[in-house]
């Protein structure tokens, strides 16, 4: 004998939207390749910006108290020597907290480029940063090309500067 | 059944803004981000500051309950890279 099951009916559309939207409003959306990070101008972070405007643009997210940010800075650097007068610039976004942690690092390290603070952490939780460091490579149209989660020494740095070499190559868009 | 319809999807709409009022059961309120773990990554939260005395209570242990293993996960640190 075959005894009809009851039938559960699907819930309505409207509350799966309605659950998908909410969660969306509340985990902001990972800035990636193709998209384009906040203004930093408007970022509210502790120093001066550089002029980034037709220029390759490497963001780098750092702390002191990660390690493997330390072990970025000295091949930041040697990118810097490289392609900073063909149009790189190079902006170094710290998250930290504490102002002498992070000027103790700066003091340390030395680096021959920008160093901002992103003292409320306002910016990396708009850019949602997957790992520590994260750095973006933008285009001279200020769209975000490449992204590097992680520091993997010289794997990173050979990428970073075939992907340097690239955008270099590639014209400005017109004003 | 339009009733029994009618609950489910009130039921599923209290679930979902219960679920966003708590605030715990999203993963943005729930996991330390990345750049939230200063703390972590601090000399004093690494259990393992003594590696001598570590080695003893180790060694300890297996003389007690005559096993060994099981131990060395890591506890602090940035989980960077």
């Amino acid at each position: 004998m075959v005894s009809a099951r009851p039938k559960i009916p699907s819930p309505p559309w409207w509350a799966a939207a309605a659950a998908a939207a909410a969660l969306a409003a509340v985990l902001p959306a990972q800035v990636a390749p193709g998209g384009a990070l906040p203004p930093l101008a408007a970022a509210g972070l502790a120093g001066d910006v550089p002029d980034t405007g037709g220029k390759v643009v490497l963001v780098d997210f750092w702390a002191s108290w990660c390690a493997p940010c330390k072990a970025s800075f000295p091949a930041y650097a040697r990118l810097d020597a490289a392609y900073a007068a063909r149009g790189l610039v190079i902006i170094a976004v710290s998250v930290d907290e504490s102002a002498s942690a992070y000027a103790a690092f700066v003091a340390r390290q030395k680096p021959p480029f920008a160093t901002l603070r992103d003292p409320k952490q306002k910016l990396v939780a708009q850019v949602q940063v997957p790992t520590m460091p994260t750095s973006y490579l933008v285009d001279r149209a200020g769209r975000v090309r490449f992204m590097h989660p992680g520091f993997h020494g010289e794997q990173t740095e050979r990428e970073l500067r075939g992907e340097i070499e690239a955008l270099l190559g590639e014209k400005a868009p017109a004003p | 059944m339009s009733s029994l319809r009618h609950r489910l999807a009130l039921l599923a709409a209290l679930g979902a803004a219960a679920a966003l009022l708590c605030g715990c059961s999203t993963p943005a309120a729930v996991r330390v981000r990345p750049w939230q773990r200063a703390a972590l990554a601090d000399a004093t939260m690494n259990p393992d500051r003594d590696p001598l005395g570590s080695t003893m209570i180790e060694h300890v242990y297996f003389s007690r309950e005559a096993a060994s293993g099981g131990k060395g996960v890591g506890g602090s640190g940035c989980g960077c890279n």
